[in-house]
């Protein structure tokens, strides 16, 4: 008798019809995208305050390095003592005051300028200061030397290598970031599907214990397959609210764009301007054409397989463990202490994911941990991008799906016992004991 | 074959602890078959083996001459005693799931939950959430489940629990009927009044073994111990006690008569006849109370846990 679709159906009906659920699938777009608003909204307000910064400049020089922009104004107190300045400056409530002493600053500039001011100010503006200051007097220190200006321009290089592997296929910087961007949002979207799933397959567990229909259940199915069925269930609800989400999102973006189209012009026009500067340095455009070719250069067809195995085996593995803790505690605050054993290779992986793999996606850490069963699912979706060898993938995966199946006979095991057991939380002793059973 | 279910010689430990010892039991068929012992006595491990939940570690059970096996969970319905509903889920669709999980189609389940609805007037409660309804309203529900797929063995754990006496009447008289029906019960509750009224068998289990077992009415005669509660009115009764006093052992008695002049209780030999007993009072005084007493299904319950 194989009742496990009626099972699924069950549990997935149950959870798209939760009314948690439903608000959470159409308020959390929403959520974000407000949230997402309200700090560019405040980061704009920021950026916007107007500040006015004196200049006492005694070189006489400097100070014409200091160009009046859109929110800052300089204001020049050249000829004022440095107590008068500050004096002055704190009246007039500026937002501080730069003091570029007369001394020989070409030779050792340490100390020789100061900024005075009511609080500490913000890092922005003092590197912003100290760039200017270091360009002018780079400048100056090379015309003394007798180069000129032009010669200066002239010198400015910007070198790209280009990047060809030994059968030809040709790659850019570009190519590594679309690549860590590939791998990481594949590898991420698994660590969060696994948190927020895994969590409520442990919650409809434990709800099963709590509300005593346990018995009634597994007199008519076996507990594995009513475990499989909630495993199955709940992720193809979890599959079910995010397309919902990618849906909802894009339609979001959408009409957002179109109800601020005005704005959103004015935005691009302003950026374009800063966009077309640093396009003339670096040539964006070829950059752009970079992008585009590290897209199709993409292994596709791997990533997407390897996506669909790595995922759904990782997640099952992950989610028989949260369903054997589901059954072995009588309450949700229980689940702490079993909690730590799953979250820690899941965390690692994480990590070991954003910062070796970024390092050097082929190193021995990286390899390592991509077959690591526990660790393998995230780690090698954030290397497959990079280009790993089938035979490794394969291996992988087959230790991946070895694990799976020993973890699904482990938690079925903690599963059948656990379910019935009620009353004082167990200890790790007692679980092991369960296996015997 | 007479008996339904077998069980022969089951044992079951967890880890050190052994639940059940070389158990065996035979449930007629047609029977209410009451399951009693003490609290963890191992009644329940020996009837979650009977539905599969546990394996045993040795013997084997047989329903219906067959070992078990996973087909059979459609031929036994089973009420545990720890029992529930999803809270959240109507009344209506978790009926139809439950039935379905026994492999009942879905039209057949809603024909014959539309017939238990009429017939236990709860009908108005299909879209009701389990949690809105009452707990011994729920505990209908839980009972309509049980035996919707018309399994030919019952198994009840405390039925009654839950419910107030005039519905404990009402399925008390489901049971009977569905018995009547050709169903065979197993029946384990802790109160002795319920199974004094429905049991036609009993098997006693005690620290993880069977120490009592048979039909109720052999039991009964095993445990009796010749003794008849006997009333009597008489002008001079003390010369009548000491009389009878010097033939018989006397023991004080406590029922309820009209005449209270003589109330006493009466143990007779092994081999002694009331007869002769009845004829020796109706000779010295008047007899308005005779009657032999028969062990409660109490008593030999208390008697027996004690001894052993």
């Amino acid at each position: 008798m194989n009742h496990l679709p009626l099972i699924i159906k069950r549990e997935y009906l149950t959870k798209v019809k939760n009314k948690s659920f439903i608000v959470m699938t159409f308020l959390s777009p929403l959520i974000m995208i407000a949230l997402a608003a309200v700090v560019a909204y405040l980061s704009q307000l920021n950026n916007d305050k107007e500040r006015t910064i004196s200049i006492l400049d005694e070189t006489g020089y400097l100070k014409e390095v200091f160009q009046n922009s859109e929110n800052t104004t300089y204001t020049d107190l050249t000829g004022l003592s440095l107590e008068n300045a500050i004096a002055l400056v704190k009246e007039k409530k500026d937002y501080g005051l730069l003091h570029i002493a007369s001394v020989d600053v070409l030779g050792d500039a340490t100390n020789k300028i100061k900024f005075y001011s009511e609080e500490s100010p913000s890092l922005s503006v003092i590197s912003g200061l100290e760039q200017k200051i270091e360009k002018r007097l780079k400048e100056e220190k090379l015309q003394k030397d007798g180069v000129t200006l032009a010669q200066i321009e002239a010198s400015k290089t910007n070198i790209e290598i280009a990047q060809e592997s030994y059968d030809g296929q040709k790659s850019s910087k570009a190519d590594n970031v679309v690549k860590l961007i590939f791998g990481g949002a594949a590898g991420y979207l698994l660590f969060m599907f696994i948190i927020i799933y895994g969590n409520m397959i442990m919650r409809s567990v434990i709800e099963e214990k709590t509300s005593r229909i346990i018995e009634v259940i597994i007199s008519s199915v076996k507990p594995i397959q009513l475990m499989m069925g909630k495993i199955i269930g709940t992720s193809l609800a979890g599959v079910t609210q995010f397309v919902i989400w990618s849906i909802l999102g894009g339609v979001f973006m959408f009409v957002l764009g179109f109800i601020f189209n005005i704005d959103l012009l004015a935005m691009q026009t302003q950026q374009q301007e800063v966009a077309m500067q640093t396009l003339q340095d670096s040539g964006m455009e070829q950059r752009i054409g970079e992008f585009f070719i590290a897209f199709q250069n993409l292994p596709m067809t791997n990533l997407i397989i390897a996506f669909l195995f790595f995922f759904i085996g990782g997640y099952l593995l992950y989610s028989s463990l949260y369903a054997a803790i589901g059954a072995a505690v009588d309450n949700e605050t229980d689940t702490q202490q079993f909690m730590l054993p799953i979250l820690m290779p899941l965390m690692l992986a994480v990590y070991v994911g954003f910062f070796t793999v970024i390092e050097d996606p082929h190193g021995t850490v990286s390899t390592v941990f991509s077959f690591i069963p526990f660790t393998s699912p995230v780690v090698m979706l954030m290397r497959i991008p990079f280009g790993v060898p089938l035979w490794q993938q394969g291996l992988s995966l087959l230790l991946l799906i070895g694990t799976f199946v020993f973890a699904v006979w482990f938690a079925a095991k903690i599963y059948r016992v656990g379910i019935l057991m009620y009353g004082k939380k167990p200890t790790y002793k007692e679980l092991f004991k369960w296996l015997k059973y | 074959m007479n008996d339904l279910l077998v069980a022969n010689s089951v044992s079951k430990n967890f880890g050190k602890f052994q639940a059940l010892n070389q158990v065996s039991i035979a449930v007629p068929k047609g029977s209410i078959f009451g399951l009693l012992g003490p609290n963890g006595a191992g009644k329940t491990t020996l009837i979650r083996i009977i539905n599969q939940i546990t394996m045993p570690d040795q013997g084997a059970v047989f329903l219906d001459g067959q070992p078990l096996k996973p087909e059979h969970v459609r031929d036994i319905g089973y009420l545990p005693e720890e029992r529930g509903l999803y809270k959240s889920m109507k009344v209506g669709e978790q009926c139809l799931y439950l039935a379905q999980l026994k492999g009942l189609s879905k039209t057949e389940a809603k024909a014959r939950l539309k017939y238990w609805f009429d017939k236990l007037e709860i009908g108005d409660w299909w879209n009701k959430k389990i949690q809105e309804l009452s707990k011994g309203q729920a505990q209908k529900i839980q009972f309509v489940v049980t035996v919707l797929h018309r399994p030919k063995l019952l198994i009840f754990d405390e039925p009654f629990s839950g419910f107030d006496p005039i519905n404990a009447n009402l399925i008390k008289d489901e049971i009977l009927q569905l018995r009547d029906e050709g169903a065979t019960v197993i029946f384990s509750t802790h109160r002795m009044e319920s199974v004094e009224e429905l049991c036609d068998h009993i098997a006693l289990i005690h620290k993880s073994n069977k120490v009592l077992d048979g039909k109720l009415n052999d039991i009964k005669r095993q445990f009796k111990t010749n003794t008849f509660e006997v009333g009597l009115e008489s002008p001079n009764k003390d010369k009548v006690f000491a009389e009878i006093q010097d033939k018989f052992e006397v023991l004080p008695a406590t029922f309820r008569n009209l005449h209270d002049d003589i109330k006493l209780n009466i143990k007779l030999g092994e081999n002694a006849s009331p007869n002769d007993l009845l004829s020796f009072l109706t000779s010295k005084a008047e007899v308005h109370h005779f009657v032999e007493v028969i062990p409660s299904a109490s008593d030999i319950f208390i008697q027996t846990v004690k001894n052993n």
